[in-house]
């Protein structure tokens, strides 16, 4: 059985998180099932897309309800990029979506600098670099890390939620995925 | 602002590398998956793939370079050649591209910019503009558009691209530095990111187009050395520009 499971909403890259899980030698499977959702070992929520359909997505297929149930029975689940922002409790994209309330918060636009902001950042505490892409950022009492002063990584109970993309950021985002996944 | 990024520009047609690429450690050069794993270890922040063949026989060919390229690399790259629908967009980036570059199908029709940002978001959306005289030139660099460049860059940022990938066709090739007027004239009017490109001979001119564009394209300048690009970063460091810092195992 795989250990990680990379939950499908349509309109993701999850052959990319595949992939890295393999680099540190997972097996994934990518899946929208509930059941899989609720009670495998590991589980990825991964971004690429718009905060509405991806929500819609998750809501059609049952996958909100059970990631719901997942973390709230103290089950891992890392979000990745858009997956970090859709557990906030709002985003103020595609003209206001409601997010999976895992972490209380908002989403908002990125006000500053060039928009999407692109490329390769440190995140503090620390001295990694890894590479963002996005448009939109977390506002949340639960970051724990930042990066240029924009929420880098959040933690809330068993959610783990990263702005950087952790499978395109080389030997660090390998390590930062390894380390994630130790700690189950 | 997040650090510069050097992106090595990789052309394939029908499936291999085509051009430029001389590299005695490679066992096949012509292999755009070997080639990536080589860039992504040896410090690219980025690549690109520009399918210039890109016939519609092609499609499939390219779909499975993506997905061997993707179970490889660990940094982002980008697909360009080909993509005229957002159903080529959808192939390309389900195989695991992390972006698609759009540019004659796109001045043609530039609701598919709109298209494709809706479905994958605006940073999955490259618009790829060849520039000669503050003009846009399509296929294949070929055809005079009468288009202003500065004023499409605006549009297609209006219209959702996530970043405006500039080739000087006067410069390309010629490796004597970048064109860094009409580099500068498309980042001051655009408010999102640039990636320069054309006329890299030597790091000073890439720390230079690095200095008003947000990454940098080089093509022949790393591929005539590949195992020159951690040697190419520490000279452009030296140049005053900082670049993410890259493990010598990756």
């Amino acid at each position: 059985m795989s250990d990680v499971v990379v939950v499908d909403y349509g309109a993701g890259n999850t052959r990319s998180v595949g992939a890295a899980l393999a680099h540190l030698g997972h097996r994934s499977t990518v899946s929208a099932d509930p059941a899989l959702l609720r009670d495998a070992p590991y589980v990825i929520l991964p971004g690429v897309g718009s905060a509405r359909s991806a929500m819609e997505h998750l809501h059609a297929t049952g996958a909100a309800d059970a990631l719901r149930a997942r973390v709230d029975a103290g089950g891992a689940l890392l979000g990745i990029c858009l997956g970090l922002q859709l557990a906030l409790e709002e985003s103020e994209e595609d003209g206001g979506v409601a997010g999976l309330g895992l972490v209380a918060g908002r989403v908002r636009r990125l006000r500053d600098g060039r928009v999407p902001r692109l490329g390769w950042a440190t995140v503090d505490p620390g001295d990694e670099v890894y590479y963002f892409a996005h448009s939109y950022v977390a506002y949340t009492d639960d970051a724990v890390a930042t990066s240029e002063g924009l929420t880098a990584i959040v933690q809330s109970g068993s959610f783990v939620g990263v702005q950087f993309h952790p499978e395109k950021s080389g030997a660090a985002g390998l390590r930062f995925l390894d380390q994630c996944l130790s700690r189950v | 602002m997040p650090l510069a990024r050097l992106i090595p520009c990789l052309d394939v047609a029908h499936g291999r590398v085509v051009k430029g690429v001389s590299f005695v450690e490679l066992r096949d050069v012509g292999d755009p998956v070997e080639l990536a794993s080589y860039y992504g270890r040896g410090g690219a922040d980025e690549l690109v793939f520009l399918d210039i063949a890109a016939t519609p026989e092609d499609a499939a060919t390219m779909t499975s370079v993506v997905a061997r390229v993707a179970d490889v690399l660990t940094i982002p790259f980008t697909v360009g050649g080909g993509v005229r629908r957002v159903e080529d967009a959808s192939r390309i980036i389900e195989a695991g591209a992390d972006r698609v570059a759009l540019n004659s199908a796109a001045l043609a029709d530039p609701s598919l910019i709109t298209s494709i940002a809706d479905r994958f978001g605006s940073q999955a959306v490259v618009v790829a503009i060849d520039t000669q005289d503050d003009v846009v030139y399509t296929h294949g660099a070929r055809v005079a558009t009468g288009v202003a460049t500065v004023a499409w860059a605006v549009e297609a940022a209006d219209r959702g691209a996530g970043e405006i990938l500039l080739t000087s066709i006067r410069h390309d090739g010629r490796r004597a530095g970048f064109d860094l007027l009409v580099t500068g004239a498309v980042r001051d009017a655009v408010p999102i990111p640039v990636i320069a490109s054309g006329g890299a001979g030597t790091a000073r001119h890439v720390a230079d187009a690095l200095r008003v564009a947000d990454a940098a394209l080089v093509a022949s300048i790393v591929h005539e050395n590949p195992r020159g690009i951690t040697g190419l970063r520490r000279e452009i460091e030296a140049c005053g520009v900082a670049l993410r810092p890259v493990q010598e195992d990756e």
